[in-house]
């Protein structure tokens, strides 16, 4: 193949330079303040600090509230990011199916994607809130001992769902477009060979779809990692105890409530390890399964 | 719109007519009704001088403000003025340079700083171990009980006599559960404020070492008797339902408002939603341990305070000086004490509400300042103090939403908040 030369050396630099510029200030420059001050110790104030290593990791590592909140983590991201796909994908489907007012039921869908992670958890707090929750009321008449404020379980499942119910109409949209993309023609000549619809959807539809669903994880992933911080601090601030902490609400609660700015960023370090390993990951080997047609 | 645009000229033209003045940025976190104070305080200052202007900035929640503050400070922008809550005290204090001594400042400054003239609880709380104040107090408070008097008549309790010890509270809680009066019979906001640092010093029993740390980096003390007793009747409550944890913080008080719990101990400062949610009243001083020789002692203060940055003009030290003292007239505290529900810091100012006959028409206000002023601070009611305090109650927190829970019992709950706080204490003081 032919290399394409441009005769300008100097416009392809001008127009990368607002998204360079952007990515300098939000995040290397960032990054490498929070890779500074992970090896130093200091006061709130910035009036001492002494260079400490390595301490702030062996320190943050070998604490078992991290290691709860690691856990946390995971649980959490699993629930959401799966959670958040597997529903999506079933509304997708089940909005195709429909024949009148498509354009509707679509929008009514993609609604919730409007709403700020602070004010859906807020939503599901008012909803859920053991003392004068709307749907707290009729789970305690129907016998369960709902009480997010103390027991970690129903906190989990609280955030969970608030989470999750908000990355759904994200998930839709995507699914909706690329069902739309799948040929018809696949689909009619299965049902001439006589496959069933559910046979049709795992052996035709869901591998055709392979490529939306691998960036909906990535996106996913991402999302319950990091921008579920709002809900997390607006339903259960981390508690009851430690039910609730993930990694970024640690980041957050040690470093801007218990000012301990080495190790908070410290954990931003570790995080930012364990998100680009992550996505590397993704990348390296669910991507080779997935078949771009 | 012509108007609005003239306004706006007005506005651009201002800083160069007003050049003379000099300018003192105040960030403080208050909203609704004592925002509005904190503005008419300002602008009434500004209107009665015209050497200085005091521009107060909302910066958000304590904590925000807080952090506000220091991240400014780090890029050499901080403010001249910020309010900073109680529990920040401690990090405020060991921010050596950074801050200015309120009273360093205004004796520096001509004004005389007579200690005497304050509220001695309140003075005790903000100054350092040789009892310089070094922040000026703007908003205090102090908790108290309040209890929902239909509910009581309900459950058949008296309704014009509040019960006086935790012994009485357990009692008609349980009366109130078993009576049907109200699904909970009693509820508490700030768990660590009211039920630990509070409980301490009005039943003058110790929180810490070294004056609760007033005098030194404190040792938590609250795995002793009392406060191991007090947390087992209280979990021993949880489990019966008679009482209801609420939250970390105030989100208590929606249980007390909606109905729904007949006894509440709260911040006399949340009395304005008590008032707004327009239920059938009434106010009790803060429980005591009848089983502690000598309770009740004194409450301590919670609110919040002005520190004053290091590093300014001395033209700037000198308007704050002059602004300090204003706050400080008589007038002026009177006002932000029947306004805010706040406690009046002056002894001039809580004398003059009381011959205007303020407390007779709302005898509740005067509950807290009774409390705090009943008796001169032992070394156990001065106040309680951390590097780190926002973790500890954090810590605290913790250990008690796990009790509550039911996973764990008082002493083993206290064991593990002392555990867990005094290696966080070690930690953050460099230890």
């Amino acid at each position: 193949m032919r290399r394409t030369v441009f005769p300008h050396k100097l416009l392809p630099w001008l127009l990368l330079a607002p998204q360079l510029a952007i990515t300098l200030i939000f995040f290397y420059w960032p990054a490498a303040q929070a890779f500074r001050q992970s090896v130093l110790k200091e006061d709130p104030f910035g009036l001492s600090s002494t260079f400490v290593g390595l301490a702030n990791f062996r320190k943050v590592l070998g604490d078992p509230a991290y290691l709860n909140a690691l856990q946390v983590t995971v649980v959490f991201s699993l629930l959401v990011a799966f959670g958040a796909l597997a529903v999506a994908l079933f509304l997708a489907v089940q909005a195709e199916k429909i024949v009148r007012h498509k354009g509707f039921y679509r929008t009514l869908m993609i609604w919730p994607y409007a709403v700020a992670p602070a004010i859906a958890g807020m939503l599901w707090l008012f909803m859920f809130n053991p003392s004068f929750g709307t749907l707290a009321w009729p789970l305690r008449q129907l016998g369960f001992d709902w009480n997010p404020l103390l027991d970690g379980d129903d906190a989990m499942a609280l955030v969970v769902a608030a989470a999750t119910w908000k990355q759904i109409s994200y998930n839709f949209l995507f699914f909706v477009a690329g069902l739309q993309a799948i040929p018809r023609s696949l689909l009619e000549a299965a049902a001439i060979d006589g496959a069933s619809r559910r046979h049709a959807f795992w052996t035709i539809v869901f591998p055709l779809l392979a490529p939306t669903t691998f960036f909906l994880l990535v996106v996913n992933t991402v999302y319950a990692l990091f921008d579920t911080f709002g809900i997390i601090h607006a339903v259960t601030g981390g508690g009851p105890g430690r039910a609730t902490e993930t990694l970024v609400y640690k980041v957050y609660n040690d470093g801007f409530v218990n000012l301990i700015i080495g190790d908070s960023a410290a954990q931003s370090v570790i995080l930012m390890v364990i998100v680009i390993a992550l996505t590397a990951f993704q990348f390296r080997f669910i991507e080779r399964r997935v078949h771009y047609a | 719109m012509i108007a609005k645009s003239l306004w706006a000229i007005g506005l651009v033209a201002l800083p160069i007519a007003a050049h003379a003045q000099t300018e003192i940025s105040w960030w403080h976190a208050m909203t609704g009704a004592n925002a509005e104070v904190v503005d008419k305080i300002a602008s009434d200052f500004n209107a009665s001088q015209s050497d200085y202007v005091v521009k107060p900035v909302f910066k958000g929640t304590y904590p925000e403000t807080l952090n506000a503050g220091i991240a400014a400070f780090r890029a050499g922008q901080a403010p001249d003025i910020i309010q900073v809550f109680d529990v920040g005290t401690g990090v405020m204090m060991g921010a050596g340079g950074a801050i200015k001594p309120v009273a360093e400042l205004l004796t520096e400054n001509g004004a005389t700083f007579d200690k005497s003239q304050y509220l001695p609880g309140i003075v005790a709380y903000y100054s350092n171990p040789e009892g310089e104040m070094l922040s000026f107090p703007y908003n205090s408070s102090s908790p108290i009980l309040y209890y929902n008097k239909d509910i009581f008549q309900k459950a058949g309790l008296d309704v014009d006599n509040p019960p006086k010890t935790w012994d009485e509270v357990w009692a008609a809680a349980r009366e109130i559960k078993e009576s049907g009066a109200a699904p909970c019979g009693y509820t508490s906001t700030w768990l660590t404020w009211i039920h630990t640092e509070n409980f301490a010093a009005w039943n003058n029993v110790a929180w810490g070492t070294n004056e609760n740390g007033l005098s030194g980096t404190p040792e938590l003390k609250i795995d002793s008797e009392p406060f191991v007793r007090h947390f087992q009747a209280l979990a021993d409550l949880a489990k019966e339902g008679v009482f209801v944890y609420g939250g970390r913080t105030s989100e208590a008080k929606q249980n007390f408002t909606s109905g729904e719990c007949g006894i509440l101990t709260e911040s006399s400062g949340g009395l304005g939603d008590i008032i707004k949610a327009g239920i059938n009243y009434g106010i009790g001083q803060l429980p005591y341990d009848s089983a502690v020789e000598g309770a009740p002692q004194n409450t301590i203060p919670g609110g919040a305070s002005l520190w004053v940055m290091g590093g300014k003009s001395d033209e700037v030290y000198k308007g704050v000086a002059a602004f300090f003292n204003y706050l400080s007239q008589t007038e002026v505290q009177q006002y932000l004490h029947e306004q805010s529900g706040y406690l009046p810091v002056t002894m001039a100012a809580y004398e003059a509400s009381k011959s205007s006959g303020f407390y007779e028409k709302n005898p509740a206000r005067e509950v807290p300042i009774t409390q705090m002023m009943g008796k001169a601070p032992t070394e156990n009611s001065k106040g309680v103090r951390a590097p780190n305090l926002p973790q500890i109650r954090d810590i605290l927190n913790e250990e008690f939403e796990k009790m509550l829970a039911g996973q764990q019992d008082a002493a083993a709950t206290m064991k593990a908040a002392v555990e867990r706080g005094n290696a966080a204490i070690k930690e953050a003081s460099g230890g």
